[in-house]
């Protein structure tokens, strides 16, 4: 994979594997995983539900719980490896090093203790502060999301804020140590659209400020146009499409991408019928021979149903896909939506 | 294969494979408890074929036999394997009459308020409004009051109203209308859960519209749904009944010692615990917590399999 | 919060009316009063007296009301067993129970919640599983069997505790207590014991229950991930978040516990109500019986509206807060 700096990655995840343990055998998650990201980068991770996105951010973070397990590969973060630290050693890497937002901010904070409370108990168990000092440090971090009236909002509960301003919280305690990575688990989707995007602002602006390295995890094309860098896709547990966003968005090389873009819905012009894939994502436990996006692809080939495709170099990033290789990837439709996606991005 | 012979054998085939069967062939525990009350259960029923003695034949009875200790200490007989009372007799045979009464007082209590909370959960659920509120509040002070006291309740109003020569043989239904009385609460609340759930999907709507019985597609819907839950709760609530069942016994209150239930027999044997005749009580509180103890584990075993965040 | 309050309190005297109801026609309607509360040799003429005295002839609603205004001042009229006023029994009879069933909740507390703990976060461990094993027993072996086994092995075989009574005890106004004297603490071992086993257990399971469950939570998955300590999130906030539900149930459970000790003072001869109810239900003592259950009754319902604002107290979410800002994004 190029990445387009000259320093080492924060995070590289190489060849990674897990797999669940269950009554009919172990059952492969996630099949050969591979991403860099490199230091104030922003990587958005798409694909469908049960893609696998969550449990790649997951396992880096060390809270894979059994069943699953890590079956395979390495996590390096900042050129040390994690993957195989005790339970004790990932608790320390974890507020400190790797910051973590999930979906849903109402269910995020604890509801029986004040905002101050919680951000002033992580703060000490991180930084050597006093009380006092935690405070004065935690009226900042909310100042910095964007919260008005921090010094009075910091004693009141989580019940007391609206959605958009309890997941400014959020984040204000996923960074408040200044991890270099920060794992962000859908952190739009259970919020109204207007707040969005102001939730996205906060987070692009503070990552950038802090040189933050930033894993973007979501189902949402465009979160991943206003605020990701580079952008992976994930299919069946395994990567599909790796490359800068505007390239993937205006012109993806893989077949299941372009039937993302295509199947958004496009303001510019009207249409009879939606677009879709054909099919839906195989069970784990009824994955295909080689690629596993064969059965729905409308361009496979035989070579497509007996081997599967690694990640090939294309244009500024890679496709899983043979079409790819032997340069016969046919034109792109519809772009149309694709412009209207690319014009807000930096 | 007949069509019938072959949808059993379907049926068979699939419980076989189902995820329950597979919980309960992995959990030896289960698997033991399970052997354990259907033993007791099937003892119990056999009981009048398999006992050695007939414990209520006062014509068998002889005081020569009385206090003898269980076969395999010194002093004992063979005859009577685990001993015999003050009055001779045997304690294994008295046994197995007991636990065949505090079984079917249990599994007959369980049917009662089955029937009635099952009856009661619907009746709230269809038709709705004050109904449906007035019995909800019943339940909810019901609830809250513990059954050992609500039972003694109507056991002593009852035998303030019953003339005395009925006293004897109402006992048995005194028994299982005050342990069903109070219990029926928790079929009456998921029978009711499940039916308001149905009652305002749209099928039902639609069914209406059009003119049809709601009634029976309903039916059809929360049945599955209810049958679960209803089998936990009424393992759990066996194992209660036979337990209150077995205190009201004890408390004097409950079977007497001419039909004595387990927790008879242990108040009997209570009054030899200080001549050191510890036999006559030991062993049916043994049998007693045997079978609650396997009750139990069976309902733990079958709300853990039934749950389905479990999984 | 003033409203709850009051609405609580007009609930409380709902369900308060309608137990002395049931208490009011057991009474009147259940044998008969007069025949029970004289000699038998008594007169005709002492029997319409008696019959004018207790007001029988009355209409109905004004025997209730009687009833209501009697028990309120405590007056539930003479136990037909002991030709004593009930009221008088009632306060002998207190102490005894309260004292046994306050000692046995402090006991299921102090061991069922640590029990609880360990066994939600140390689910494999071996002595985990020896607790769930205690616990079944717990629940599947009856109070009285409990009792006569403790009975058997410290009174029988080892003659270290005393199997009935309450042994000494001292009075301090009117309360009659057992805990200031060394026989009558010996006399309180194995009845609180019998009386707690059953509510260790129910704390066990239901701590264990509400952990598991509350170590599934998003908030817990998020103190994880920003890395506080497992002391941090296990304690500061699981537990936290673990003990509301088990605060009320306790409460609740008061109650049953109440229940249990009628038997347990069976077993032990333990002179307090529980033993006083189950003589009562023996001999159709009916006034006895019903002041008891006016008497429980109306501690139930003070201690469901005490656990009830325990909750106000407890969950911030429940206060009305007057300087709520929820405005902006």
């Amino acid at each position: 994979m190029s990445t387009h700096n000259n320093t080492s990655p924060v995070l590289d995840v190489h060849d990674l594997h897990i797999e669940f343990d269950t009554r009919y055998g172990a059952l492969k998650a996630i099949d050969g995983i591979s991403l860099q990201i490199a230091p104030g980068e922003i990587l958005g991770v798409v694909g469908e539900s049960g893609a696998g996105k969550s449990l790649t951010g997951t396992a880096i973070t060390g809270l894979l719980e059994s069943p699953g397990r890590i079956s395979g590969g390495e996590i390096h973060l900042e050129g040390q490896r994690i993957d195989n630290l005790s339970q004790d050693e990932m608790r320390r890497l974890r507020g400190r090093r790797i910051g973590a937002i999930f979906q849903d901010p109402l269910t995020s904070l604890n509801p029986l203790y004040t905002v101050g409370r919680q951000l002033i108990e992580t703060i000490r168990t991180h930084l050597p502060m006093n009380r006092a000092q935690a405070r004065q440090r935690a009226i900042e971090l909310l100042a910095e999301v964007g919260l008005p009236a921090p010094e009075t909002r910091i004693d009141q509960y989580p019940h007391q804020f609206s959605g958009g301003m309890r997941q400014r919280v959020v984040i204000a305690l996923a960074l408040c140590a200044d991890p270099k990575l920060v794992i962000a688990d859908e952190p739009t989707t259970a919020l109204d659209v207007s707040v969005q995007a102001q939730i996205i602002t906060v987070l692009k602006r503070l990552c950038r400020e802090q040189g933050t390295a930033v894993m973007l995890v979501t189902h949402d094309m465009g979160v991943i146009a206003e605020a990701a860098d580079r952008v992976a896709v994930m299919y069946a547990g395994r990567l599909v499409e790796v490359g800068p966003v505007a390239e993937v968005v205006k012109s993806a090389k893989h077949p299941y991408t372009q039937g993302l873009m295509n199947s958004i819905p496009t303001v510019l012009h009207d249409v009879e019928r939606l677009e879709q894939i054909e099919g839906s994502m195989p069970r784990l436990t009824a994955i295909p021979q080689g690629c596993a996006f064969n059965p729905r692809c409308p361009h496979a080939v035989s070579r497509c149903r007996a081997e599967r495709p690694d990640l090939m170099a294309a244009g500024e990033g890679a496709a899983a896909c043979w079409l790819v290789e032997e340069g016969a990837t046919p034109p792109p439709q519809a772009r149309a939506t694709a412009d209207t996606l690319v014009d807000h991005h930096d | 294969m007949s069509t019938v012979t072959q949808r059993l054998n379907d049926d068979w085939r699939r419980f076989i494979d189902s995820d329950l069967f597979y919980s309960f062939r992995r959990s030896p525990i289960t698997i033991v408890a399970f052997v354990v009350v259907v033993t007791l259960i099937l003892a119990a029923i056999f009981a009048p074929w398999i006992a050695p003695h007939d414990p209520f034949d006062v014509s068998t009875l002889s005081l020569l036999n009385s206090e003898l200790p269980p076969a395999w200490v010194a002093g004992g007989d063979p005859a009577f394997l685990l001993g015999t009372d003050g009055q001779g007799r045997d304690v294994l045979s008295a046994l197995l009459y007991g636990a065949r009464i505090s079984i079917l007082v249990g599994l007959a209590s369980v049917a009662f308020a089955m029937t009635l909370g099952v009856c009661l959960g619907l009746l709230a659920a269809y038709v709705g409004g004050t109904v449906d509120a007035l019995i909800m509040r019943i339940a909810d002070v019901m609830i809250s009051f513990p059954p050992i006291l609500v039972a003694l309740l109507i056991n002593g109003v009852a035998r303030g109203v019953l003339p005395p020569e009925m006293q004897h043989d109402a006992v048995i239904f005194v028994l299982i209308l005050a342990i069903g009385l109070t219990t029926w609460v928790q079929y009456a609340r998921t029978v009711r859960g499940s039916t308001l759930v149905e009652k305002n999907r749209e099928y039902v709507l639609a069914a209406r519209v059009i003119g049809l019985r709601s009634r029976s597609i309903m039916a059809r819907h929360i049945l599955p749904n209810v049958i679960g839950p209803i089998l936990v709760v009424a393992t759990v609530n066996l194992a209660i009944a036979i337990l209150i069942e077995a205190a009201l016994s004890f408390l004097g209150v409950g079977m007497p010692p001419t039909e004595p239930s387990l927790g008879t027999l242990i108040r009997i044997g209570n009054e030899f615990l200080f001549s050191g005749v510890w036999w006559v009580v030991i062993f049916p509180s043994a049998v007693l917590v045997l079978l609650v103890l396997s009750v139990n584990l069976l309902g733990d075993w079958l709300r853990d399999a039934l749950n389905p965040k479990l999984r | 919060m003033i409203a709850f309050l009051i609405r609580r309190l007009l609930q409380g005297a709902l369900v308060m009316l309608t137990v002395a109801f049931i208490a009011f026609s057991m009474f009147r309607f259940v044998g008969d009063p007069v025949t029970n509360m004289l000699p038998q040799d008594a007169t005709l003429e002492q029997r319409t007296e008696l019959q004018e005295r207790l007001g029988l002839n009355d209409p109905l609603p004004l025997q209730f009301g009687h009833f209501v205004t009697n028990a309120v001042q405590g007056d539930f009229g003479i136990s037909y067993r002991n030709q004593r006023p009930v009221s008088d029994l009632i306060a002998e009879r207190l102490p005894a129970t309260m004292e046994m069933v306050f000692a046995a909740v402090v006991l299921s507390l102090v061991i069922g919640i640590p029990m609880g703990v360990y066994t939600a976060l140390r689910r494999d461990s071996w002595l985990s599983h020896l607790f769930q094993g205690v616990s079944l027993a717990g629940i599947s072996v009856p109070t009285f069997v409990t009792g006569i086994l403790l009975i058997l092995v410290f009174s029988v075989w080892l003659n270290w505790l005393p199997s009935f009574g309450r042994g000494d005890v001292v009075e301090i106004g009117g309360w009659s207590t057992g805990l200031l004297t060394v026989s009558g603490i010996k006399a309180l071992i194995m009845p609180v014991i019998t009386l707690s086993l059953f509510q260790i257990t129910l704390i066990m399971r239901l701590v264990r229950a509400e952990m598991l469950e509350v170590l599934k939570t998003d908030y817990i998955r998020f103190a994880r991930a920003r890395g506080l300590t497992n002391r941090a999130v296990h304690f500061g906030h699981a537990l936290r978040n673990t003990l509301m539900p088990v605060i009320t149930i306790t409460g609740l459970q008061i109650g049953a516990l109440i229940a249990f000790a009628i038997i347990t003072e069976t077993v032990f001869q333990w002179p307090g109500m529980g033993l006083l109810f189950m003589q009562a239900v023996s001999f159709v003592d009916i006034p006895v019986m019903s002041a008891y259950l006016v008497m429980v009754s109306l501690i139930f319902v003070v201690i469901n509206t005490i656990v009830d604002m325990l909750y106000f107290v407890v969950d911030p979410r429940l206060r009305v807060d007057a300087g709520k800002n929820t405005t902006g994004a």
